[in-house]
């Protein structure tokens, strides 16, 4: 090792150090713990603490709220994502065509994005109100419950969650359609081809790739989503928009279980862990095909 | 003909992304709306514009100070990510360092971290460590939580600076501050607020930490105060628009004026590798 390599190391270690300090204390730290409170009982209000084992985990196998939060995650994961992926598309291709106001344009779609999830939670609320929600009104004077109906509240929370998020979406694929060469375009055209056979076989071939990015921080956002559900519904009504994670917070600080609360907890970590993995394999083997 | 038919397809685009943005528009309008007509709608238009719902919320609730503790800890949640983010990503960038492939590996797998995963033992921590309803509790939280993302955008910012730059500082003698002061911080600059700006979004719109870890109504955050809002009788519709649209504010400021900076930092953060 030459001199200035050994500088060099030892100046990456000292530069790092911060980092690894705070993400060691409050990331990785806390990581290690809830997996030992999720083996434990501990409900602090009935002084109950004591080693458990596995109980808490296989006390899921067996408990239909779990069931029925475990089903909701993933529908609302799925919905939600699938919508977002073709809206965006369709609002990138849009403001892509444009000549003029596209600032205007990426304006007016990132305000969704950027504001609290809460502010969406309020707005939404506020658009669903059963006799003076505007939504209610464009469709002709309905007294719909959108938030009150088991059928209707979780494709209101998917609606609320759809736009407030499709527009990240819509911006990573704009961006990319501004890096496609317009010489593909001109040879294209030059070949002969339609607007249709140029959409299918150049321009969406041009955003798999990104396409799948966005789809994966989006499912593993929508995995953990909490603040929208917990807002709008609280997990309501009847339980009907209770995703893992709401439960998980629920189990935690309204009925005090810290032990089965880190549980699910822990089950939401391996989910979106899972997911992230199995995207990468993906992306890995297209980036050799593509 | 044809200009015509681009110029018509162009704000016909506009429209539709107009009323995309509806929701926030009504909510706009809303609080602004005297509070005898919220409940009455139609007509969609108000028959006058009244402030009565921003001076009530300004007077009379807690979003002042809402306001004020959003605006400091996402302050120093963005000075502090970013002063342990800017080295901590230039090691990662350009140094050798050990055992680089797992930590860049943990890096990335500490951005999809559910914050749902750590709330309970985090929360035992801030008591036990008298960290509840301050400042500085959040600030840690949302820093530790915030920093994979901001050393994996200034990683790859960093990593387009040109290398002879810094190879000239150092060859000129200048020392690890001075490469940081005269190199990597001018030329990271555009980068710098681009993450700066993401940081700063994620903390203000933060809920799930600042909803468990505040205990007294003083030091709600602005998401934990809206989503509390109080209503003594019935929902004060009004009130809650004005109090949305005070929360939006820095959001928004952010999208018209710095989307430049947005845009790019939310690229970067995709298609980077």
């Amino acid at each position: 090792m030459t001199r200035r390599e050994a500088v060099n190391r030892r100046r990456g270690v000292l530069l790092l150090a911060p980092t690894v300090l705070a993400l060691g204390t409050l990331t990785v730290y806390p990581g290690v713990w809830v997996l030992w409170l999720s083996l434990q009982h501990r409900i602090p209000i009935f002084g109950v603490s004591r080693f458990a084992g596995l109980d808490n985990y296989a006390f899921l196998a067996i408990d239909s709220r779990f069931a029925s939060a475990a089903a909701t995650t993933i529908i609302f994961t799925v919905t939600s994502v699938a919508l977002e992926v073709v809206l965006g598309v369709a609002a990138a291709l849009a403001i892509h065509a444009q000549r003029g106001g596209r600032r205007v344009a990426l304006s007016l779609l990132l305000l969704a994005w950027a504001m609290p999830a809460v502010v969406t939670a309020k707005l939404f609320e506020w658009l669903y109100h059963p006799t003076a929600g505007l939504l209610n009104v464009a469709l002709g004077g309905h007294a719909l419950n959108w938030l009150g109906d088991p059928h209707l509240a979780l494709p209101a929370v998917v609606l609320a969650d759809v736009w407030r998020t499709m527009p990240f979406v819509a911006v990573l694929c704009y961006a990319r359609l501004l890096a496609i060469p317009a010489e593909l375009y001109e040879a294209a055209q030059v070949d002969g081809a339609g607007r249709l056979a140029t959409l299918v076989l150049i321009t969406l071939p041009m955003l798999a790739r990104i396409l799948l990015v966005a789809i994966l921080f989006r499912t593993l956002d929508a995995l953990r989503a909490f603040d929208l559900m917990f807002v709008l519904t609280g997990g309501g009504p009847a339980g009907t928009t209770e995703t893992i994670t709401v439960y998980a917070y629920r189990a935690l600080f309204q009925t005090l279980q810290l032990g089965f609360g880190s549980a699910l907890g822990v089950v939401v970590f391996v989910l979106v862990m899972a997911v992230a993995w199995a995207y990468l394999k993906i992306l890995r083997t297209s980036a050799v095909t593509a | 003909m044809r200009r015509r038919v681009r110029t018509l397809a162009d704000t016909l685009v506009l429209a539709a992304l107009a009323s995309y943005a509806i929701p926030f528009f009504w909510q706009l309008l809303t609080s602004f709306k005297p509070e005898a007509e919220l409940l009455r709608v139609p007509p969609l238009l108000p028959s006058q514009l009244t402030l009565a719902h921003y001076r009530a919320v300004i007077e009379r609730s807690l979003m002042p100070q809402a306001l004020a503790n959003s605006f400091g800890i996402a302050t120093l949640t963005t000075l502090l990510a970013l002063a342990v983010g800017v080295p901590g990503a230039y090691a990662v960038a350009r140094l050798p360092l050990p055992g680089k492939r797992w930590l860049l590996l943990a890096i990335v797998a500490s951005t999809a971290f559910p914050q749902i995963a750590t709330v309970s033992p985090l929360y035992l921590l801030m008591r036990a460590l008298d960290l509840r309803d301050t400042w500085s509790g959040l600030v840690l939280v949302h820093t530790s939580f915030a920093l994979p993302l901001t050393i994996w955008l200034l990683a790859g910012f960093i990593r387009e600076i040109p290398i002879e730059a810094e190879e000239a500082a150092s060859v000129d003698g200048a020392g690890l501050p001075g490469l940081f002061r005269w190199v990597v911080i001018p030329l990271l600059a555009p980068g710098l607020a681009a993450t700066a700006l993401l940081t700063f979004l994620f903390s203000w719109n933060e809920f799930l930490f600042a909803y468990t870890f505040t205990v007294s109504e003083a030091s709600r955050t602005i998401p934990v105060a809206l989503a509390l809002f109080p209503g003594v009788f019935e929902v004060p519709w009004g009130d809650i628009a004005a109090a949305s649209m005070l929360a939006s504010l820095p959001p928004v400021l952010i999208v018209v004026g710095l989307q430049r900076f947005l845009v790019r930092g939310l690229v970067a953060g995709a298609v980077k590798e």
